[in-house]
């Protein structure tokens, strides 16, 4: 079964190897030339390649490549030619008194095309490409006229760069609401009055037998930092409570909750991962959406 | 006397699952542990109720049980794995589809890894294992050797799976693409290896054909090396015998490198060393027509062979492996375009002299397809692993398009004409049930590969150019998500096209079960079956 011979060729083909395997036989054709000498020239182009690129490793390091190329150069070579076009720009932004870039067109310019690329490299992830925030989630919306911790230019360049309620800077915005409800400090009833009040307060549907006593529960535990008429502080980070506009939710579920755990939103420090342009650029980009004071 | 000890082995390894499930430290170790004990009680009842058998072999024929359990497991594997694929592929167009019960269960990062095991080891793994079974003993003329450790190999293999994938639902993971089964799991299916090596080595040292057919030579070029990838880049010490949790022996860029040392090389010995096997024995004989050129497969076969074992650094482009070893996994990949390709051109020059068999034989017409595919991805491979190209490519859907061109296209598609190769010969049967069935398949699974693959071309180089586009000042235009936003629908397609090729994997199942249960049995002896004479 298993010794063979050639098989004689039929008139046009070639023989085959004068094996079988389960009826399998194979041809005894060349290799086709083409294949042959493309496999060639990509060995020949290989050893050329790598004398060119750094390439064969040796005791000490690997042979650098008679172009002295390296990724690291060329990555460094890029970026050092937008900083060197970029200086005298970014010099004079961070010299420029912050309230007066917006008044000099062509700072301003660069600013907000910087300012708009690190917002999405770096803000983006919790207050959206668009800078609408999350609603009812804790990120705020940069867009409208509603400051938690002040909308002026001054006021976001300090955010930007020391953040709020982060353990990495000192010099972070910090403020506290107390858990009314976790800490025992209001009875469920007195909450219930007060998310009432707050509801009143912002002209949403409320129980005005309870919004009645809730006044005074309110006045008492939560004026201090939220104001009496409940505009809020932008000195404390106390939101304005008598709007439409909700950080973590306006329904009654949703104070309830606030008001029992009360909430701390954390931005971090950028003074930490940006340069001051970059801090500068982004709170001009941020104060120029609309709602800039 | 040999049943007896392994009754005692069989009960020891059931009696100590049981206590390590009780000492386990983490639910998948736990599952895992129980699946143990009931795989090996279940087998210690098998053995003993076979201990008063007449143990018959029956020598004059080939062993192709364990062949029909295999076609069978690559069949339903295959159908699981293109299944959550599609689920997927759906959950990253829709991914509210990631929905709140199924978190740390059935989310996105859980069933990634188990749709690349199922595919890649499941349907691939059971595939390579049952042709290389039969394959081995056609072109060996002998039966296969060691008895039942052919069906050891099987269902060990089986077991691998079921350990690998309940653990990966449950979150066990070493955290390496490709190499995402636990210590243990490696350790099992490195004993289930060595049993798939010596049945494979053993026939072919049996065998009564005075050369080595060249398909054997791809299967056992496959089984070494994937042991010795296996067993390098799986290195590791376990934190507690007890749990799930392990130590990697490397770390940092050491690491990556083993890692896609490993990763490339189970593409280029898994995928491609193995299916070349496949296509070395199926294609011929479908055509019925003799292999196109010794000299260019024994070439290339060493050629492949040799180079394609340097080319893992092209996958760490642009990262911390230091330049030279990119330079060199870049170089050793674009000489790997001819040597694959010389598989390619052996496929399709066989073909020469039966073109009209395309008309006719859809099974014909999916070979020549999947060949085409490798064609295709070969080409591109090479490509993608020069620099300039893969600064674009890298971390984008480009390389999904590529994986999934070469896995669906290449793997899928071979894989498929050897089971309608191989069902009505195994089960005796005059035909397959519907040669329009098959048709069917074929065009769906070619349309779905098109679809799945163009619109990952698209998305990854938009992706790529969206990146990296700045403005005048050297400013990022694009936000991350921007990219997101803007792949939706190439990624509605993408999942399109894979449930397209789901459909035409279950009008195979379909079709290949009332090959079985329909056709009539062939009258004659099946000479297909029998063991020649000396």
């Amino acid at each position: 079964m298993c010794a063979k011979k050639v098989t004689p060729a039929k008139p046009g083909e070639v023989p085959t190897t004068g094996h079988q395997w389960d009826g399998i036989e194979e041809y005894d054709n060349p290799m086709p030339r083409w294949w042959v000498w493309v496999f060639y020239a990509t060995i020949v182009w290989g050893i050329g390649y790598s004398i060119a690129y750094p390439a064969w490793p040796m005791i000490t390091g690997a042979t650098p490549g008679v172009l002295g190329w390296s990724t690291r150069a060329e990555v460094a070579t890029e970026i050092k030619r937008f900083d060197d076009a970029n200086a005298p720009i970014k010099a004079k932004l961070v010299e420029t008194d912050l309230t007066a870039i917006s008044s000099d067109p062509e700072l301003m310019s660069f600013a907000e095309n910087a300012g708009a690329a690190v917002f999405r490299t770096n803000c983006a992830q919790c207050h959206g490409s668009g800078a609408a925030g999350v609603e009812g989630k804790g990120y705020p919306n940069l867009l409208d006229d509603d400051w938690l911790w002040g909308g002026d230019i001054e006021n976001i360049h300090l955010t930007i760069a020391h953040g709020i309620r982060n353990t990495t800077d000192p010099d972070a915005r910090y403020s506290e609401m107390p858990k009314f409800g976790v800490d025992g400090l209001l009875e469920p009833q007195q909450i219930s009055e007060v998310v009432e009040y707050v509801l009143k307060l912002s002209g949403q549907e409320h129980d005005a037998a309870l919004a009645t006593p809730g006044q005074t529960v309110f006045v008492e535990n939560c004026a201090a930092c939220h104001l009496e008429n409940g505009a809020g502080d932008p000195a404390l980070g106390a939101p304005r409570l008598s709007d439409a506009i909700w950080l973590y939710g306006g329904s009654r579920d949703a104070i309830t909750y606030t008001v029992v755990n009360a909430r701390f939103g954390v931005m971090p420090n950028w003074n930490a991962r940006l340069t001051e342009d970059e801090i500068r650029a982004v709170a001009l980009y941020v104060h120029s959406r609309g709602g800039g004071q | 006397m040999w049943d007896y000890l392994k009754l005692v082995v069989l009960g020891v390894v059931a009696v100590s699952a049981a206590i390590a499930a009780n000492y386990a430290r983490d639910l998948a170790y736990m599952v895992n542990a129980m699946t143990i004990m009931l795989a090996a009680g279940i087998t210690f009842l098998v053995v003993l109720r076979g201990m008063d058998e007449p143990k018959k072999i029956n020598t004059g024929e080939y062993m192709d049980g364990v062949i029909r359990a295999g076609v069978i497991a690559t069949t339903f594997w295959g159908v699981v794995g293109f299944l959550v694929g599609v689920v997927i592929a759906s959950q990253l167009a829709f991914p509210q589809l990631n929905f709140e019960f199924l978190q740390g269960y059935g989310n996105f990062g859980r069933l990634r890894p188990l749709h690349t095991s199922a595919v890649i080891f499941a349907f691939g793994g059971n595939a390579l294992i049952m042709s290389a079974f039969y394959v081995v003993q056609r072109t060996s003329a002998v039966r296969l050797f060691g008895g039942n450790l052919a069906w050891f190999t099987f269902w060990g293999y089986q077991l691998f799976i079921v350990l690998a994938a309940t653990g990966y639902v449950l979150g066990a993971t070493q955290g390496k693409e490709y190499a995402e089964p636990v210590w243990y799991v490696d350790i099992w299916l490195t004993i289930v290896w060595v049993s798939f090596l010596v049945v494979f080595a053993g026939t072919l040292m049996h065998r009564k054909e005075p050369h080595i057919y060249v398909a054997n030579w791809f299967y056992l070029s496959m089984i070494l090396t994937v042991a010795m990838l296996h067993l390098v880049n799986n290195l590791a010490v376990p934190v507690s015998i007890f749990g799930s949790a392990q130590v990697q022996l490397f770390s940092g860029v050491q690491d990556a490198m083993t890692q896609w040392w490993y990763g490339h090389n189970a593409v280029g010995f898994f995928l491609t060393a193995g299916f070349l096997g496949m296509m070395y024995y199926f294609v011929p004989k479908q055509a019925e027509r003799p292999v196109f050129s010794y000299k260019l497969s024994i070439i290339h076969f060493w050629a492949l062979i040799f180079l394609y074992i340097w080319a893992g650094p092209h996958h760490l482009h642009y990262t911390a492996l230091p330049d030279w070893a990119a330079t060199l996994g870049m170089v050793f990949s674009v000489v790997l375009w001819m040597p694959s390709w010389g598989g390619m051109i052996n496929g399709l020059m066989t073909l020469s002299g039966a073109w009209d068999k395309l008309r006719t034989d859809p099974i014909i017409r999916m070979m020549v397809v999947s060949i085409g595919f490798y064609g295709m991805s070969t080409f591109e491979g090479p490509m993608m692993s020069i620099k300039a190209v893969n600064s674009l490519s890298h971390y984008t859907d480009w390389t999904i398009g590529h994986v999934h061109s070469g896995a669906l296209g290449w793997n899928g598609m071979i894989t498929f004409g050897v089971l309608y190769f191989l069902t009505p010969r195994l089960w005796n049967r005059e035909r397959l049930y519907s040669l329009t069935l098959v048709s069917w398949h074929f065009w769906l699974a070619t349309i779905g590969i098109v679809l799945y693959a163009s619109s990952m071309w698209v998305t990854g180089i938009m992706e790529g150019l969206m990146w990296r586009e700045v403005d005048a000042n050297g400013f990022l235009v694009n936000a991350f998500a921007d990219t997101v936003a803007a792949k939706f629908p190439m990624y509605v397609v993408r999942a399109l096209g894979g449930g397209l090729y789901l459909t035409g994997g279950l009008i195979m199942a379909y079709n290949l079960w009332m090959t079985v249960r329909a056709q009539p049995a062939k009258a004659a002896v099946n000479a297909n079956n029998a063991v020649p004479a000396e």
